[in-house]
């Protein structure tokens, strides 16, 4: 089981990758990730967590770490009703799991800040512990699920050209 | 009704059509990198890819970041930047001449129908040219580089079409402010938008780039205009060449009809937006004698020779107020050269203005003429966040190049036709 951390407000990549911090490496810069509006998230989060954001989450710059320090602190997925374009290509790039889902979803009253969830990458799902009730994301296409799986863009890539040579392109 | 976006990107993934929502992979006509995210953060992708990139004549490099280098930290990274270019054997480098999105299209690199990215948030401004271009980070850079392909989820498009036409000191600079204020930052919801109408139309092709460049602000993936023959005298000048086709691509459309906006170009007011965002936009007369210290003409967005050139029908015979800093930073050598051979340079000059490089400069928080901490700036520029150009304590408001020589002229800022029409 999972502990979800739930965010009302908009979280912009300044929020998540500070910029003061921004020159440090990325185990310190995540240190102050989301202090502004959560100082106790850094410290408190575990592998596997999953955060559900407002809409529009990752608006703001095109900084990579702000979804890198998620990854990094085993943040498992991100979901929210709407991304910022930017931080979602940039998550789906840096194998950082990203779903959305309905706004009648994500009103529901046992998706509450603390609550226990299990995620389910292959289904798409998260499963409510307090209920055992099964909430259904909106799924990735293949494409972007494979590549998420191999890690993100680059681990991807490294993967299909070890192919093609293998297979003696 | 097909849209100019999904016509542009169906064509890059090599499909008779595409639909909105549908994720394609697109094949890339051209790459464009700077100094700031460039080969720095892609030469070590590359190389644990054991890759060079993918097409040497469809990438193209600029510095313009960090220029003039003048630290050891700076100077490492030009020559890292242009050791990669000799190792990749890239002749498309354009080093020290001006900032990307304006050195692109004016070395005849953009033409109606090609598929673009760039290293870099302002990069929709390719989209004036009919192209659809934007911006993508470092990582995804690397894999277009190692490949010629990215993937695209198709986006919708919201149509901005401006109506009727603007009265004199009236620009695609405020054009663009009124729409931040209007539908604000996330307004975009990174969908592509494209600009239509009469008054679009009127506009010479670098005020077009203006309103695409501000896309950006908007939140948008993509700020696209329907090519017309204003593009094709600029392409063709500019030693690109149109294909064939071209007239295929002249598409206006929204998907959803909600997502067709209307704005009436002969109502705009000369604009000026507030610190810390775009979206604080209000009609410049709103802000009248508010005081401010640094008058800055700079940036993509704001220095091109159609802004250098307004700068100057308003500074001509005048001189600027005590008080007031005038700086200008023209952005490429090319409109400067032009400038110059105009007189648009003199007369910057006898009217009190310092000249900076044709380069990113204050805009990028980078240089020595970065702003204090008391500091409050009148700016040409797109982008007004809370210490972007200098010290965090430093105020930042946008406006046109009209706007910012008048008030520097007046002392406090003011709409320019007060100056101006009297
Ligand atoms: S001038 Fe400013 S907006 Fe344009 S590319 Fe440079 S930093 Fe970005």
């Amino acid at each position: 089981m999972a502990r979800l951390w739930r965010f009302d407000e908009t979280i912009d990549t300044d929020v998540l990758a500070p910029g003061k911090y921004m020159k440090a490496p990325l185990s310190e810069l995540a240190t102050h990730c989301l202090e502004a509006v959560r100082p106790e998230f850094a410290g408190g989060v575990k592998t596997g967590d999953v955060m559900l954001g407002a809409p529009n989450m990752g608006v703001g710059s095109s900084r990579e770490q702000a979804a890198e320090v998620l990854k990094h602190l085993g943040i498992s997925a991100v979901i929210a009703p709407s991304f910022a374009g930017i931080f979602y290509r940039n998550a789906i790039n840096l194998g950082l799991p990203v779903f959305t889902l309905s706004d009648e979803l994500h009103a529901h009253a046992g998706l509450v800040d603390g609550a226990e969830v299990a995620f389910d990458f292959d289904e798409a799902s998260l499963t409510l512990a307090s209920s055992g009730e099964l909430l259904e994301l909106e799924p990735l296409p293949d494409f972007l699920r494979d590549m998420i799986l191999d890690g993100g863009l680059i681990p991807h890539l490294e993967k299909r050209f070890q192919a093609d040579a293998e297979a003696g392109q | 009704m097909e849209t100019l976006a999904r016509k542009l990107i169906a064509r890059a993934a090599g499909q008779p059509s595409v639909a909105v929502g549908d994720v394609v992979v697109c094949k890339v006509d051209l790459a464009m990198i700077h100094d700031s995210g460039g080969p720095r953060r892609v030469k070590p992708m590359l190389e644990r890819l054991g890759r060079h990139v993918w097409d040497r004549d469809r990438v193209v490099v600029v510095t313009d970041h960090y220029v003039p280098a003048d630290t050891q930290e700076t100077r490492a990274i030009q020559e890292l930047t242009r050791q990669w270019v000799v190792d990749e054997d890239i002749s498309n480098f354009y080093d020290q001449q001006g900032i990307c999105h304006v050195v692109l299209p004016e070395r005849g690199h953009l033409s109606p129908g090609m598929f673009c990215v760039g290293g870099d948030s302002h990069s929709p401004t390719g989209g004036a040219f009919g192209a659809y271009m934007f911006g993508i980070g470092a990582t995804e850079m690397g894999g277009v580089l190692a490949t010629g392909e990215i993937w695209l989820r198709v986006p919708e498009t919201i149509l901005i079409q401006w109506d009727n036409h603007l009265g004199p000191y009236v620009t695609a600079k405020d054009m663009m402010l009124a729409v931040c204020g209007e539908i604000g930052m996330g307004g975009g919801r990174y969908q592509a938008i494209q600009y239509a109408g009469a008054a679009v139309r009127d506009l010479s092709m670098q005020e077009r780039m203006t309103m695409s460049n501000m896309a950006a602000e908007l939140g948008a993936q993509a700020g696209l205009i329907a090519p017309d023959e204003v593009t094709e005298s600029y392409v063709t000048a500019a030693g690109g060449s149109m294909s064939d086709d071209w007239t295929d691509f002249r598409i206006e459309a929204a998907d959803r009809q909600e997502d067709h906006l209307r704005f009436d170009a002969a109502a705009l007011s000369p604009q000026i937006a507030a610190p810390h965002s775009p979206a604080n936009a209000a009609n410049a007369g709103e802000f009248s004698h508010t005081a401010f210290d640094v008058a800055y003409i700079g940036a993509c967005t704001g220095a091109k020779y159609v802004d250098l050139a307004a700068a100057a029908t308003v500074l001509k015979g005048r001189h600027i107020a005590s008080g007031i800093t005038l700086k200008v930073a023209p952005a490429s050598r090319q409109d400067q050269d032009r400038a110059a051979r105009e007189g648009i340079m003199s007369v910057l000059e006898d009217a009190g203005a310092q000249f900076l490089a044709n380069s990113c400069g204050i805009c990028a928080g980078y240089g020595e003429d970065r702003l204090a901490d008391d500091q409050i700036c009148l700016s040409s520029t797109a982008r007004n966040f809370k210490g972007r150009m200098g010290a965090p304590g430093s105020q930042v408001y946008l406006a046109s190049p009209y706007t910012v020589a008048a008030s520097a002229v007046a002392g406090e800022m003011l709409d320019p036709r007060d100056m101006m029409e009297g």
